[in-house]
């Protein structure tokens, strides 16, 4: 029988400092919450995290938090505790994950990091719908059971194009909070502090776009199931020197890899984009499919999402509002496939996978003859996979396997007819 | 034999199928059995039974490949496997060579795969993870109503209307079927309208372009689902020698030009 190829996982020296610095923040959060001084206020993955970090809060994402349920496979598990309280099985996944292991008193938290039991307590949450309706909601339920403040930036969505009158709109929106969170935090807002931070998030925006960007050489020195990993520091750590420093450390050991001639994938053959949320529970199953298959699945729209070009230290929080605004997830469909196809020519793309999540529709960008239309227009093939974030329920190992296997030998066949 | 043979093994959720061909493509035997538990026992009695019907042994063995959901269980292969809708694609182009619309309905699995003129794969869609459409689905509704899986296909051909049925999710098919029992249908008219969703299931996963061509061990047993996704479709279908063993021999076909490079 043919064996099959075990394909070699590279791994990334920089893991190491990246594992200590969220090990480090983790501590913190927990020794915040204990402490009378500090406080703790929840925030969405791209809410005013700038705001509430300046004006001295420990910031906590609860979608960290259940991405984690989800890598470890706890999600599933959990999922079921908030159904029966009233949250659908097909609303957001991270919510229900999230709300279960509340309910049910346990965290990934306390089994990586011995000594904290979970999340921290909140003082106050604060969302940005710019994502989805499901963080409001999430929120309001840790509000409701915390009873503490939630307050929040309702987006408008579906744009092209970031006008200034929506600006204006988040702008206002931004400022409105300010009164709840100085009353929170017993502080007013310090803009010299405020400006700081907004530089600071620009500038791990800066190195994580060229950290993403480095797969552009081929062959590509990090994956996507790398980049899910890696942005771990953009995401909680936004606005924080750490964050700044580690993002340094990693760009030069994958620039070093490119001078090397070293590719994460040995041999690729094929660079595949990826459009949609990774599945949480498969990334190594994944990871490990396409090296088998020597393809670089090498850039996706969920890691390029935390690039915000649009920070202004000069203008701290209208540039927000810009940056929050100029999010693809909230952008139309027009903007979007522009976008994309932007990127398969920079990255050089041979395929693009869709990947339709069960519970996040609005991660999932097939659902709206997108990927047909992309595929008439650039005559880049596609796949369409079902899955899920977190819920592996909605998850087909053998589908997904055969469906994959198939669309690479469909590359295949147009290169050898090439 | 002084001329090597060539096998494809297409190894499904239900059934496992091998075929036998020579070094110019015809089919010299060919056997089907379930696929049971024991993967790897089915394909050995399988490959022996279509090798003795091929007048062959496994000494003249030039190449064999292994495709379907039990590939990988499977032993006395020598070429890197492939996935069945690459094999469905290459025997059905083998039947057709032309451009054509493949609809695979297998026990577990349909598919629609598109192919240009060249015979390359221009897509392909596979149903999600539900049993609409497939052979699982007519299984269970055989199941439910005691008819003998033989017998649906007779008995909806002797239907004088039709009822529908509408759901995406075949237990709640299931509950449709049992209402319309107790309203007193008659049954003709039921299987037809259970034939008519498993085709229209289908049907919805991706539009036709070009020669409709249909395979798949469902279609085999079933003729009338032939005639009825003509009817459905407002035109006539292309149907291979042997739809069930399309993926199989796309396989040996495979593994004869393997052999070859
Ligand atoms: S965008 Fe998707 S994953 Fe994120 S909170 Fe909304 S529904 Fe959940």
């Amino acid at each position: 029988m043919a064996a099959e190829k075990q394909p070699a996982r590279k791994k990334i020296e920089s893991t190491g400092q990246m594992m200590k610095i969220m090990s480090e923040y983790f501590y913190d959060l927990n020794d915040a919450a204990a402490a009378s001084d500090r406080k703790v206020a929840w925030c969405t993955s791209v809410g005013p995290a700038e705001l509430l970090r300046a004006m001295g809060f420990a910031v906590h994402f609860p979608e960290n938090h259940a991405a984690m349920l989800g890598a470890t496979r706890m999600a599933t598990e959990l999922i079921p505790e908030a159904n029966t309280i009233g949250y659908s099985p097909d609303i957001c996944s991270y919510l229900t994950a999230d709300i279960g292991a509340h309910l049910k008193g346990i965290s990934p938290l306390a089994r990586a990091y011995p000594g904290i039991e979970a999340p921290p307590r909140p003082d106050v949450l604060v969302y940005n719908t710019n994502q989805c309706r499901d963080v409001q909601d999430w929120f309001s339920w840790y509000a409701r059971e915390f009873d503490v403040p939630c307050i929040g930036i309702t987006s408008p969505k579906n744009f092209t194009d970031v006008s200034e009158i929506l600006v204006d709109d988040v702008t206002r929106q931004i400022e409105a909070l300010i009164p709840t969170l100085e009353e929170v935090s017993g502080q007013s807002l310090d803009m010299a502090r405020l400006r700081e931070t907004v530089a600071l998030s620009r500038e791990c925006t800066e190195l994580w776009r060229q950290v993403l960007e480095t797969a552009m050489a081929v062959p590509a020195p990090l994956t996507f199931f790398d980049g899910t990993i890696h942005m771990g520091p953009a995401v909680v750590l936004r606005g924080t020197r750490q964050a700044v420093d580690y993002y340094r450390q990693l760009l030069a050991e994958l620039q070093q890899r490119i001078a090397d001639g070293s590719g994460a994938v040995d041999d690729e053959q094929y660079r595949i984009y990826w459009e949609g949320m990774p599945v949480w529970g498969r990334l190594r199953q994944h990871s490990e499919l396409f090296a088998r298959l020597n393809v670089s699945v090498l850039v996706s729209t969920y890691c390029s999402s935390w690039i915000f070009p649009d920070f202004d230290p000069e203008e701290p929080i209208r540039s927000m509002a810009r940056a929050y605004l100029g999010l693809f997830i909230v952008r139309s469909d027009a903007y979007k496939e522009q976008y994309i196809k932007q990127m398969l020519e920079k990255f050089r793309i041979d395929g693009i996978i869709y990947h339709d999540a069960k519970t996040c529709p609005c991660n999932s960008n097939s659902r709206y003859g997108m990927p047909q239309r992309l595929e008439r227009e650039t005559g880049i093939p596609s796949l369409v996979i079902s899955g899920d974030l977190n819920d592996l329920r909605c998850v087909s190992d053998e589908q997904t396997v055969t469906n994959v296997e198939a669309f690479i030998e469909q590359l295949e066949e147009r290169k050898d007819h090439a | 034999m002084t001329r090597p043979v060539f096998i494809g093994l297409d190894m499904g959720a239900s059934r496992t199928k091998v075929v036998v061909i020579d070094d110019q493509g015809a089919l010299l035997g060919h056997a089907v059995k379930k696929s049971g538990i024991d993967f790897a026992a089915t394909a050995a009695i399988c490959l022996d039974d279509a090798l003795l019907r091929a007048g062959a042994g496994r000494s003249d063995i030039g190449g064999a490949m292994a495709t379907g959901y039990g590939r990988s269980n499977v032993t006395f292969v020598t070429s890197r496997s492939k996935t069945e809708i690459s094999c469905h694609a290459r025997g059905c182009f083998h039947s057709f060579p032309e451009a054509q619309t493949i609809i695979d309905i297998g026990g577990q699995d349909n598919k629609i795969i598109k192919l240009d003129a060249a015979g390359r794969r221009q897509g392909f869609k596979m149903n999600r993870k539900c049993a609409a459409g497939t052979g699982a689905f007519l299984e269970e509704m055989s199941a439910r109503l005691d008819i003998p899986l033989q017998e649906m296909n007779n008995l909806a051909r002797r239907a004088t209307e039709m009822i529908k049925i509408g759901s995406y999710c075949t237990v709640f098919s299931a509950t449709e079927v049992l209402e319309s029992i107790r309203h007193g249908k008659p049954v003709a008219d039921i299987i037809k309208g259970i034939f008519y969703s498993m085709i229209q299931r289908v049907l919805e996963m991706d539009s036709l372009t070009e020669k409709v061509v249909l395979c798949g061990g469902v279609v085999a047993h079933n003729p009338y689902l032939v005639e009825m996704t003509e009817e459905m479709i407002g035109r006539s279908v292309l149907l291979p020698e042997y739809p069930q063993l399309t993926g199989a021999i796309g396989a040996a076909l495979f593994a004869r030009e393997d052999a070859e490079n």
